[in-house]
């Protein structure tokens, strides 16, 4: 009999619609194992009864012949995106038993295609973080574990640490990520899955919660490159909700996948070759470049000069803006309120922010109010805008001459909880190779390449032109079959 | 040049003031979302998602509140700005949901304009004047908060919140507290006439920021102080005197004047700091990263341009080279209900300067002894236009025609009906009024003697008897003639 | 340039985050070490650079003015918009008396 936790979300949809099995039964056993991975954290609040409703419609609709393109499908919502009449935290203490009365756009259109709920999935709190160790509800623990027989609880990454860590535990085939800083791509590349954050404006950002409006992108992660272009192609769209959506048609990704690049041309940015870095990661690289000459691709070396500024410039423009976007909880309307003995207005304030942020939260909203404040405003906020015209001015001219860009997606393997947190800055470095993507608005996804000294996954990114989503699909595919990365964490939970 | 002055013990201060105007954009639905603007409703029935600034919420913009903004800044010949953005205001109170106010600091969609004050000599204000206008931005308005309701709790309403605002920035151009007054009125006019803001003050519709400094003739500026959210044209110059008068007083008895925020109490006629602003300085504006640069095309422009209608100062013109006289030409001109109304019955064809003083002295009378408006006149200035060529042709005398009038007030019927119903055309008829003359002056021999003798002021008593007799329909140039030859 | 804790209370207070003693000399020291990093996009050449409005080329839609046209974004929904208040009052949202 087969585990239906091991069907890719394409499997479940085609064996669904032939009518191998109910959704139901597929419902099932995703709600066992989640009810069972409750060492893994990966959830904030389970939904198995909004799973099987939404299974059993699907099995009415086979029967009616009225199915949908992902009916009997169960997925993971990461808890930054609002669901109507079920609880949304951000996984902050702010939001704890905020429940909306309203459904984001992105979720809607999931639900609309027919897919079902598992829960909602942890993540950094309101996305602010690459471990997810930040999150109020305690961190989540990677399935992966390192081949040295030491047991130490590594990072899933983040800030979708929820929805990486789930899906490789096979407790979804597939889940809603969102990605500021590479907040998709980086933990998709420690737990050995795959995850694209699209062209900025692909996905309606109308019922996030906002962490950096002119960053924050939601996608798709999924076990393979197929299902992240089947989730993506129900997760875009225009939205006239949001006055920076795309008003374009959503391109068939799925249909177009192909893994032939004969013809196209693949930048390797000579910048992000840093020195000092895990060599594994440069092998790893170097393998990769390989698989997409096999493919047909002609390899050229490109440079992306201002690389170097691309981190710097995104932690002032993020927590500038985050500090404003956060300024909406203050205990009046919904969520946390403190209010001490003889408190007036702003010291109500004052306390509910102090107790509802965590100290990363809270480290962003500081760097970000003193960027923008009273005289610094040109010297950081404006400066880090002009350099981000910089850092997207180097991607056009380097797409002159090539079609998809390769890249590591991030400096090392998962690493081990609680090492990094200590030192703020080696954390954000974590992103330095996913960063310069967000700032430009670029679509780019994470595959798994490879295996590292200690059978760790790592992954491969592809950076692609704007609204070519399916230029880097099709290169992902084009690695995925070649490194045929198959490993999985051994179940410990 | 106002010679508006306050005197202080160390001599003469001139006063300097500039206006913060924010006027409510007439719309139908919020500045960024589609929720009502109605004023009155039940507390937070008209509120969305979107101005409760619930998590993941964003702003899209209202065409409608850009095309009343632009339309008021071709108003005052101002230059529209193709490229302009929003930015964010941070700060945090309870009637502003977000955190911020999203308004438009960097990049205003309005930019350098102006608009003239005219003279009014009894108004203190000797002659015309241009004020400067420096700008006019759209942001969203704030919430309102009740204080009066609970012991210990403020409440929030956020119904206002969102509603799109313009504000209407002017230069420190202004020196009296009668020049703030007739700008505020010249302004609210001009709105009015547009269309983009109701003007009405006493619903919050137009609210004043004052700006309020003082110096020696010839100095630098002194340093200013901002009352806030001032109601009324007779407030805000109560205010500017008020303000001038204390920080004169504060200045002489060696302090100073601080920059600083202030509120004023109608009530008790004073102004105080603001505590609730007081470390609110610095407001972190950045642009507004959930909204692109907002791009206007040139149909976009022509449109605005095209529908704007005449404005007072063209319509005040027009009256003037028509023969209006300038008092009636402002009087017609200050509201926009009047001056169109006016404009109706010159279409009839009436007289513009006998028509503008039958409107300025009979009609407003009548009106404001009805305690009516030109929103609900009892006549139409078709049978206005009608009772003014009855009088013009001599059909009837000025004098019955104020009869006819009042009839037409009573009964709304046309002015010819009542003049023929109850037999009020004047008569030409001499056999008639030779036969009256006759009477009277064998009833006045006496009279007739003394007229003779050279008391030729009695000739206007022998009209009066002949009018009398004739129930006042005589023609009086009729009687004038056979009262001449009659007297020989 | 560093920042003292006298600054760092100042941000928090703009912030309005209320922070204790120690909070604040921790603080100092993780702004100063981020301030100083991020202080290295001074050598950039940004000369003739405009600062970014649009990351992806696209202009700004306007809406139509009209009511309630979508109820995700319309009013009329005062137990929705009251749904999470923690103070409710008489369909308003009740904070702490403001003095004015
Ligand atoms: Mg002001
Ligand atoms: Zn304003």
């Amino acid at each position: 009999m087969t585990d239906f936790t091991n069907l890719t979300v394409a499997e479940i949809r085609d064996g669904h619609r032939a009518g191998d099995f109910s959704a139901v039964e597929v419902a099932e056993a995703f709600n066992a194992n989640v009810a069972g991975a409750k060492a893994l954290n990966a959830f904030i609040v389970e939904t198995p009864e909004h799973a099987i409703a939404a299974a059993k419609q699907a099995d009415a609709d086979r029967s009616a012949g009225t199915l949908k393109p992902l009916s009997g499908v169960p997925i993971g919502m990461k808890d930054l995106f609002a669901t109507n009449g079920v609880q949304t935290t951000a996984a902050s203490h702010m939001l704890e038993g905020f429940v909306p009365r309203y459904e984001s756009t992105v979720s809607q259109k999931l639900w609309d295609a027919g897919c079902g709920m598992l829960g909602k999935l942890n993540l950094d709190q309101f996305a602010m973080g690459s471990s997810n160790e930040t999150s109020y509800f305690g961190n989540v623990i990677s399935p992966w574990k390192r081949k040295d027989g030491g047991n130490a609880a590594l990072a899933p990454g983040g800030s979708s640490g929820g929805s990486s860590s789930a899906i490789a535990a096979r407790l979804c085939p597939a889940a809603t990520g969102t990605d500021t800083g590479g907040s998709i791509r980086q933990p998709a590349a420690f737990t050995g899955i795959s995850g694209i954050k699209p062209t900025y404006g692909r996905c309606s950002r109308w019922g996030i919660v906002a962490f950096a409006s002119s960053l924050d992108q939601a996608g798709p992660m999924a076990r393979d490159v197929r299902d992240c272009a089947i989730m993506l192609e129900n997760m875009a769209g225009f939205d006239p909700k949001d006055a920076t959506s795309l008003n374009m048609a959503v391109p068939n990704w799925e249909a177009a996948l192909s893994n032939d690049l004969k013809g196209k041309k693949v930048g390797i940015p000579k910048e992000y070759r840093l020195e000092g870095i895990d060599p594994d990661i440069d092998t790893m690289w170097d393998a990769g470049i390989a698989m997409l000459k096999d493919a047909g691709a002609e390899v050229v070396e490109i440079s992306l000069p201002h690389t170097k500024y691309a981190l710097p410039a995104y932690y002032i423009i993020a927590p500038a803006e985050a500090s404003s976007n956060l300024a909406r909880y203050d205990g009046v309307r919904y969520g946390l309120r403190d209010l001490p003995e003889k408190a007036g207005l702003q010291d109500m304030y004052a306390a509910t922010r102090a107790d509802g942020f965590g100290p990363e939260v809270k480290r962003r909203i500081m760097i970000g109010t003193y960027v923008l404040s009273a005289g610094f405003y040109d010297a950081y906020y404006t400066q880090a805008q002009k350099v981000r015209t910089l850092i997207a001015r180097d991607f056009e001219q380097a797409f002159a001459s090539c079609d998809v860009i390769l890249a590591p997606t991030a400096p090392s393997a998962a690493f081990g909880l609680g090492e990094k947190m200590a030192d703020p800055l080696a954390m954000y470095l974590n992103d330095v190779f996913a960063v310069p993507a967000s700032l430009a608005g670029l679509p780019a996804m994470s595959v798994p390449a490879a295996l590292n000294r200690e059978g760790l996954p790592l992954g491969l990114q592809i950076i692609g032109k704007a609204f070519d989503e399916q230029g880097v699909l099709n290169a992902g595919l084009a690695i995925e079959e070649r490194a045929g990365f198959t490993a999985r964490a051994e179940k410990w939970w | 040049m106002s010679d508006y002055r306050i005197k202080g013990e160390t001599g003469e201060w001139e006063v300097v003031i500039g206006l913060e105007v924010h006027a409510q954009v007439t719309s139908n639905a919020k500045l960024f979302s589609g929720a009502a603007t109605a004023f009155g409703a039940e507390p937070n029935t008209q509120v969305s998602l979107v101005d409760a600034a619930m998590p993941g919420m964003l702003p899209v913009p209202n065409r409608e509140c850009i095309r009343q903004a632009v339309r008021t800044g071709m108003a005052i010949e101002a230059e529209i700005n193709k490229w302009s953005r929003f930015d964010r205001k941070n700060y945090f109170y309870a009637d502003l949901p977000q955190g911020y106010q999203i308004s438009q600091l960097y990049h205003p969609l309005v930019g350098e304009g102006s608009l003239t004050i005219e003279a009014d000599e009894k108004a203190g204000l000797p002659e015309a004047k241009r004020i400067g206008i420096e700008r006019i931005h759209v942001e969203q308005d704030a919430g309102k908060l009740m204080h009066d309701q609970h012991p210990t709790m403020s409440y929030v309403d956020l119904n206002r919140s969102g509603v799109a605002l313009m504000e209407i920035v002017s230069r420190p151009d202004m020196r009296s507290p009668a020049e703030a007054g007739a700008y505020v009125r010249k302004l609210r006019s001009i709105l009015r006439y547009v269309g983009s803001c109701d003007g009405n003050m006493e619903e919050g519709s137009m609210r004043a920021d004052v700006n309020v400094s003082v110096r020696k003739p010839g100095d630098e500026f002194g340093t200013r102080t901002e009352t806030k959210n001032v109601n009324s044209v007779r407030f805000v110059m109560a205010v500017i005197e008020g303000e001038a008068k204390r920080q004169v007083a504060l200045i002489e008895s060696g302090g100073s004047v601080v920059q600083e925020t202030r509120l004023y109490d109608p009530d008790r006629n004073e102004t105080r700091s603001m505590r609730s602003k007081e470390d609110a300085h610095d407001y972190r504006y950045f642009p507004d990263p959930d909204l692109l640069p907002l791009e206007l095309d040139d149909a976009f422009l022509a449109e605005c341009r095209e529908s704007l209608p005449e404005l007072p100062d063209a319509k005040r013109a027009r009256y003037l080279a028509a023969g209006i006289s300038a008092y009636n030409a402002d009087v017609l001109t200050a509201e926009v209900e009047s001056a169109l109304w006016f404009d109706t019955l010159l279409e009839t064809g009436a007289k513009p300067a006998a028509a503008a003083n039958w409107v300025s002295s009979e009609l407003f009378g009548a009106l404001n002894r009805l305690g009516k408006s030109f929103a609900d006149c009892p006549v139409t200035p078709a049978h206005a236009g009608e009772l003014l060529g009855l009088v013009a042709d001599g059909t009837i005398s000025g004098t019955i025609a104020k009869q006819v009038f009042e009839k037409m007030l009573e009964s709304g019927d046309a002015a010819g009906v009542i003049v023929e119903r109850d037999g009020l055309k004047q008569t030409s008829d001499t056999g008639a009024i030779e036969a009256e003359i006759a009477k009277i002056l064998t009833a006045n021999a006496d009279k007739v003697e003394q007229y003779k003798g050279g008391k030729e002021a009695l000739f206007g008593f022998f009209v009066g008897q002949t009018m009398k007799a004739m129930q006042g329909k005589a023609n009086p140039q009729v009687v004038n003639e056979l009262l001449k030859k009659a007297l020989g | 340039m560093a920042i003292d804790q006298a600054t760092v209370r100042k941000i928090a207070s703009l912030a309005r985050i209320a922070i204790s003693d120690a909070e604040a000399a921790a603080m100092e020291g993780e702004l100063n070490g981020i301030l100083g990093w991020v202080e290295q996009l001074g050598e950039v050449d940004v000369t003739g650079v405009e600062p970014m409005t649009a990351v992806i080329p696209n202009t700004l839609r306007l809406r139509d003015d009209i009511v309630d046209a979508d109820p995700l974004t319309g009013g009329n929904r005062r137990d929705d918009v009251l749904a999470n208040a923690p103070a409710p009052q008489h369909g308003f949202f009740g904070v702490p008396k403001v003095i004015e």
